[in-house]
């Protein structure tokens, strides 16, 4: 945010802030134990809000849950905006010191009344106003959100309504108050923040940053090209074009996980050439024509990752990977030399100290530090230095310290793929806690919780399709159809379904999903597909 | 012996003669550590409230009619505590004796064998036969888990654990009362039928192997658990981004057991599910087909 | 809270039962059509202490509690089913199996096994009970009949049966040179009635308490040497002032009602005959220590004193002498009656607190106090029914006629609850100093003029004494000299005829059944303590030193008051040679 990609608080600050805003998160199943840091919070008093299309378990926790209609947060957003401005509630004196834009934005968000906003969202005017209030008032607030935010067509924009609140309210850059992304995998974080992005160099420099490549190039001893890559969603479209031929997935199982499947597949299966490493044998690896085994990144090799609190911290190998199974570092060096290139082997921690040099953010992390300290959050430019609990303490500074935060006006938008007559419910996805995506790992294990994969839907709607508990049902959308049991749940408003994609080998869900697709992060609106369900006859299949 | 720290009031105290300070808001635990006198402790747990339930922790303070529990009694200026005086050691004693009497405690920490022999703890005092005891059948619902409540000692640190302390699911409690009193779930239904969540939290708190993963209940009883030739190695959970701290505990290159430092300040020690039983899959035919 | 509740679904009655409870406090959540729902812990939190009429309300309704039934009084009030479990099992009276529709629950403690089963079984069949289901209970606090039991029937609340096994009647005397005293308005008038209490000259005290000054009260009471009759003789006026000085902006005052020491029944006389009395002498604790919530908390075996207490509190809303403007003097001070569901344990003050909030009745440690961390972890006075009754005289007719009766030391009257062997059991009010010897004469002494052997003082968390402590003046100072003590007031005798062996073994039996399991001292030393006596008096050899470890250990490390007096009684025996 504001610069740099990473969420703004250590998860100690929810222990003591006075309001939780978890949006579009079910952090209790999903980041299990942050929940525990955020639950202690509420014990020691916060206020909690939920918005969130679902009462889940974790908005179950909440004083106020918002139950807004899928895809309409920017509509809610930008009202609570509104209300802010209005009731004369927004930090006047941060926003003149610390911030850029506040008159576009508050003439952007003067449309989104109340009113306006219940019509889009479904949640009633004076609740709207109530988070409004609560989070202008509140001391401190944490903002919280994960891919309820940012799986949508629009998920920048998501992202930018809500950081939006904090800098009308000046609630970022000091303990207590701040924007948490969740991170989804346990190094999604540490990716970025390594330049596994398309336009970014490791430590966020900038692709196109002349002197920025220089510094690179003189460590690397090789020029980088300046142009951005692609990232997946593009990859995917070059692959139609068939200008993309040859692709190595590494850890990843786009073939099951991947919205609109069906599409993803045939697109993998058009390739010349497919290598994937993996630690097992997903369905992305049987498509390969070469399958390189790999070590358990957290438990075969040596390493580090980085948490959504920005802490890296150590990964150790503990057992030594079976057969020919082999670490990442070593694949990909093995890889090179077979291209020609006289690559030396390496191990993590000189690679890790390569890095160092060249990332400032990251250049006071030596392992010795990350063992001895448990892990040291970023930016930590030098040894001395203690690493960073929360960022953008800089806005605090007066005058302000670098450039100011920049508001960005955004427009709601509908979700991209439009309920009708034909697709009249919403299908929106997420997690389980006994489960991680497509299930490649958590699948090996048995664990005595797990339901199966279900269509969730609202009594009302149930009786409306003249369905049962465990019926099954073919369900629809404009790219597929698949057949799968409907579990009659609370929680869930009228209208809208609800869909986890751990189990694709028995319920495939991606054949349903939209891949429209954010153009600045490129990410796919799993979370709104338009569905329609119909009732399969006697003798449909049984789990 | 730890310092206090800066900018904390001091307390001043003496336990066993020794002069003692230590930050306020410390125990009489706290104390007796700084003053370098080993305690037994059973349902003490830096991680959870204590309850007071055990009572080996007590101690003498002089004032007070009944002994103190020292694992929550917070130390006060000018306090004079004893710890090896006739009513202790009587009192640590028997409430050894009472638990070994009735409690299985063999995969009980090396330390509970320790007390019991430092404080001469007759275990075979009461008539064998006419001594209510708390044997009962292992409770095995799934793969995951295994309760041996013939193995509880009613310490509360799983209910702490599964509760307000940790986990905030609430899915056992006490139920019953005195002698007959136990953990368990409503009802006392299957566990997989019950609010269980299976993050394992009890099972990292449990001082004396009632609770336990079925991994490890099934080594221990064909006597192949072997503490001594196990490694553990610190990692970092794979299953979000959270980031929180493993330790893999290893016998015959095998991973046995999962657990996560109490000391860590993202876990507390605690887990999920998914980081308690996840790793299963990477020793297991159906997990990892490679 | 994400609570995971069950399948099994309640039936309409159990519903309607809970629903009827909640309504007017609202659920733990409240939804606004289908997008907005307010919940969350504190919502719960706040609900909790609805919990044990909760339970209360589902027992009723169907005679024992169902998974179906606390489904769905835990959903209402957001408290997870196994905490909620955890809780209906801890209690007696409430049934976590199936049970027929109508429970006997018969006393079977020391006193009425004196007279045996028969008396209650003949009075059981009078009733029209006799086929119905039997359940030995503890003590039920009608030691004065000689015979008693409970009925528990699906539909309504509980009903005492009183078996008429000695005297016809029960004795309720004063024996004071001036007059009675707390049972002034008890012999001999109907003061069940607001009107009735007014004319025996009920609220003059909270009238004076008004004009006086809370301060002047608590100098008062102070002044009195007012110490608690439940057993602990804490000084009442000191527990007032620690409470009247913190400032938090909610205090409690409770009376402590849940009187179950074996042997103890004065408490009930005083609340069923005069219910105003303890309404009015909480209020004036509520006044003088700034507190604005009043709390009984009675013994649910005592349905009489409920339906008395609740319809006194009722008539005293309802003439503002409780409310929002109480005496039309400003005063803001209301009283919530709760009721126990079998626990000895919950007499104990911290207990009492859990139970209230609806947790399982276990003790908490102390420090902290309940004057700084009581109910719901605000500042609290509890205090004793007998105690605070006593409050209406110091106020109405001052300190120095007050001391008029008793010692320097022990100053005013106390109750005396005559039971066993006594020729005329009952309830009697002596001046402190009073002896033993008085006591039983004033008795009729024992029953055929037979000798005492032995009279157990204070219940089974007391000791017996023989004829050697005949003379000793049953004062404070006095007791503690002579190593026994006045506990409630329980004097129950037994004469050469008595197997003091099976009343030891009762005693054992009752503290393993109360032991709330807490801590291990308790709870394995009681159990080990009722083992050695059967082991005893089976074979014949008593492991002295063993008794000493139990008796020390129990004393010495357990939590609470019960596991600290657990071995007191039997230990007196010990020592006395009444187990040979």
């Amino acid at each position: 945010m504001f610069g740099a990609g990473g969420g703004t608080s250590s998860y100690e600050e929810i222990e003591q802030t006075d309001l939780v805003v978890l949006w579009g998160s079910n952090a209790r199943e999903a980041h299990p134990i942050f929940f525990h840091h955020l639950i202690k919070g509420v014990r020691n008093g916060a206020r909690m809000f939920a918005v969130d299309p679902r009462r889940t378990s974790s908005a179950k926790w909440a004083d106020v849950w918002l139950g807004i209609e899928v895809g309409s947060d920017i509509a809610l957003a930008n009202a609570v905006a509104r209300e802010i401005i209005h009731q004369g509630l927004h930090d006047l004196a941060f926003i003149e010191r610390a911030t850029i834009g506040f008159a576009e934005f508050a003439a952007q968000v003067e449309p989104y009344t109340l009113e306006y906003a219940e019509s889009i969202t479904g949640v009633p005017a004076d609740a709207i106003a109530s988070l409004a209030h609560a989070y202008a008032e509140a001391p401190t607030a944490q903002l919280l959100w994960t891919l309820g935010i940012t799986e949508h067509h629009n998920a920048s924009d998501n992202v930018f309504a809500l950081c939006n609140l904090a800098l009308l309210t000046g609630h970022v850059g000091r303990w207590g108050s701040g924007l948490v992304p969740l991170r989804g995998q346990n190094n999604v974080q540490g990716g970025g923040d390594m330049g596994a992005l398309p336009n970014k160099l490791p430590g966020f420099a900038d692709l196109t940053d002349t002197d920025a490549r220089a510094r690179y190039e003189a460590v690397w001893g090789v020029p980088v090209p300046p142009e951005p890559g692609l990232h997946l969603t593009l990859m995917f479209e070059a692959m139609e074009r068939k200008e993309l031929r040859a692709l190595w997935v590494i850890g990843e199982n786009p073939a099951d996980s991947e919205a609109n499947i069906a599409h993803a597949r045939a697109a993998l299966e058009g390739l010349d050439t497919l290598v994937v490493s993996d630690i097992v044998m997903t369905r992305t690896a049987e498509m390969a024509d070469v399958v390189l085994p790999a070590a358990a990144g957290w438990a075969e090799t040596d390493g580090t990752v980085t948490s959504s609190e920005r802490r890296v911290q150590r990964v150790r190998a503990a057992v030594p990977p079976p057969g020919q199974a082999r670490d990442d570092i070593e694949i990909i060096v093995a890889m090179a030399r077979a291209m020609g290139h006289d690559w030396a082997d390496a191990s993590a921690e000189a690679l890790w100290d390569e890095l160092r040099t060249l990332s400032p953010l990251h250049t006071g992390m030596s392992y010795e530090r990350l063992e001895r300290e448990n892990g040291l959050q970023w930016p930590c430019p030098d040894e001395t230095h203690p690493g960073s609990p929360f960022l953008h303490a800089r806005l605090w500074a007066d005058p302000v310290e670098g450039p100011r935060a920049p508001f960005t006006p955004v427009e709601w938008v509908p979700a991209a793929d439009a309920l009708d007559d034909d697709f009249p419910l919403r299908l929106t996805t997420g997690r389980m806690l006994d489960s991680y995506n497509t299930g490649v790992q958590s699948s090996g294990y048995d664990s005595p919780i797990r339901s199966g994969d279900t269509l969730d839907l609202s009594a009302a709607d149930a009786s409306i399709h003249e369905v049962t508990d465990g019926q099954w049902v073919r369900v629809s959308s404009r790219r597929g159809a698949i057949d799968m049991p409907v579990r009659i749940v609370s929680g869930l408003p009228a209208g809208t379904a609800f869909a986890t994609m751990h189990f694709p080998e028995r319920i495939d869900v991606n054949q349903l999903t939209n891949d429209a697709w954010d153009p600045k992060s490129g990410t796919a609106e799993f979370k709104a597909t338009a569905i329609r369900i119909e009732r399969l006859g006697a003798g449909a299949e049984t789990i | 012996m730890s310092m206090v720290e800066p900018g904390v009031a001091a307390v001043d105290l003496t336990v066993d003669g020794i002069a003692v300070q230590v930050n306020a808001g410390e125990t009489i635990l706290d104390a007796c550590s700084r003053a370098g006198i080993d305690t037994p402790t059973l349902c003490y747990g830096e991680t959870v409230t204590p309850v007071n339930a055990c009572r080996v922790c007590v101690v003498e303070v002089e004032g007070s009619g009944p002994l103190v529990p020292s694992c929550s009694r917070g130390a006060e200026a000018g306090m004079v505590v004893s710890t090896r005086t006739g009513r202790v050691d009587r009192s640590r004693r028997m409430v050894l004796e009472l638990l070994a009497s009735s409690v299985d405690l063999e995969w009980a920490d090396d330390a509970l064998r320790g007390w019991i022999e430092r404080y001469g703890a007759d275990t075979r005092r009461f008539p064998h036969g006419e001594t209510a005891t708390v044997a009962q059948d292992p409770k095995i619902h799934d793969n995951l888990y295994v309760r041996d409540y013939s193995r509880c000692i009613l310490c509360y640190k799983c209910v702490e654990a599964c509760g307000e302390d940790a986990q905030n699911t609430f899915a056992i409690a006490v139920s019953g009362r005195g002698f007959a009193a136990q953990i368990s779930t409503e009802f006392d239904t299957r566990l997989d039928e019950s609010a269980c969540v299976y993050c394992g939290n009890c099972i990292a708190v449990c001082p004396t192997g009632a609770l336990t993963g079925l991994i490890e209940f099934d080594l221990r009883t064909a006597g192949d658990w072997r503490p001594e030739e196990q490694t553990s190695t610190q990692t970092v959970c794979s299953y979000c981004g959270v980031g929180c701290n493993l330790e893999l505990h290893v016998q015959d290159q095998r991973i046995v057991k999962v657990t996560s430092p109490m000391d860590h300040d993202v876990t507390l020690g605690n887990l999920c599910v998914k980081g308690r039983f996840g790793w299963q899959y990477l020793g297991n035919e159906i997990g990892r087909k490679r | 809270m994400d609570l995971k509740i069950g399948p099994d679904e309640a039936t309409d009655a159990e519903r309607q039962a809970v629903d009827d409870l909640i309504g007017a406090h609202g659920g733990a959540t409240i939804a606004n059509g289908e997008r907005l729902v307010l919940g969350g812990v504190r919502r719960a939190a706040e609900r909790r202490h609805l919990l044990l009429p909760g339970l209360h309300a589902l027992q009723r309704s169907r005679g024992f509690i169902s998974a179906g039934g606390l489904n769905h009084l835990c959903e209402s009030l957001g408290v997870p089913p196994a905490d909620a479990y955890g809780v209906a099992s801890f209690y007696d009276l409430f049934s976590v199996e199936e049970a027929p529709d109508t429970v006997v629950r018969v006393c079977d403690d020391i006193a009425c096994r004196i007279n045996g089963h028969d008396a209650i079984e003949a009075a059981l069949g009078d009733a029209g009970l006799a086929d119905t289901s039997r359940l030995d209970s503890p003590c039920l606090g009608l030691c004065d009949f000689g015979g008693a039991a409970v009925v528990q029937r699906v539909g309504t609340d509980l009903r005492g049966v009183r078996v008429v096994a000695g005297p016809a009647e029960p004795v309720i005397e004063s024996h004071l040179p001036s007059g009675p005293r707390l049972l002034r308005r008890i012999v001999g008038s109907d003061v069940a009635s607001l009107d009735a209490y007014l004319d025996a000259g009920g609220y003059r005290a909270l009238r004076s308490a008004v004009e006086l000054g809370a301060d002047a009260v608590i100098d008062a009471v102070s002044a009195a040497g007012l110490r608690g009759r439940g057993g602990a003789a804490f000084p009442t006026g000191v527990k007032w002032r620690a409470v009247a000085d913190q400032t938090g902006p909610t205090k409690h005052v409770i009376a402590n009602a849940d009187e179950s020491e074996p042997g103890t029944f004065k408490d009930r006389v005083l609340m069923e005959n005069d219910p105003f009395a303890l309404v009015e002498a909480l209020t004036v604790a509520g006044l003088a220590t700034g507190s604005t919530n009043g709390w009984i908390y009675v013994r649910g075996e005592y349905p009489v004193a409920v339906d008395r207490l609740r319809a006194a509190i009722a008539e005293a809303r309802a003439a503002d002498l409780l409310g929002t403007d109480v005496l039309g003097a400003g005063i803001v001070f209301d009283i919530d009656l709760r009721v126990g569901a079998g626990a000895y344990i919950c007499g104990e003050e911290t207990a009492l607190f859990n139970s209230i909030e609806g947790f399982r009745g276990e003790p908490r440690q102390k420090p902290p106090f309940p004057t700084t961390h009581g109910l719901f972890g605000q500042p609290t006075a509890i205090n004793n029914v007998e105690t605070l009754v006593n409050v209406l005289d110091i106020v109405t007719d001052g300190v120095e006629v007050y001391r008029e009766l008793g010692t320097a030391d022990s100053p005013g009257t106390r109750l005396f609850c005559l039971s066993g062997a006594v020729a005329r059991p009952g309830l009697y009010e002596h001046p402190m100093g009073v002896t033993l010897r008085q006591v039983l004469g004033a008795a009729g002494g024992l029953v055929d003029r037979r000798e005492m052997r032995a009279t157990l003082l204070g219940g089974a968390a007391g000791v017996f004494v023989d004829a050697t402590s005949l003379d000793v003046p049953l004062t404070f100072e006095d007791t503690r000299a002579a190593g026994i003590t006045l506990g409630s007031g329980v004097v129950m005798a037994f004469d050469e005829t008595h197997d003091l062996r099976d009343t030891a073994a009762r005693i054992a039996e009752f503290f393993r059944h109360e032991s709330c399991g807490q801590c291990v001292p308790c709870r394995v030393g009681t159990q080990r303590q009722h083992e050695l006596l059967a082991h005893t008096f089976g074979s014949g050899s008593f492991d002295a030193e063993l008794f000493d470890d139990l008796a020390a250990v129990m004393k010495d490390a357990s939590i609470c008051g019960l596991g600290h007096t657990a071995a007191s009684a039997i230990g007196s025996a010990v020592r006395l040679g009444l187990l040979t």
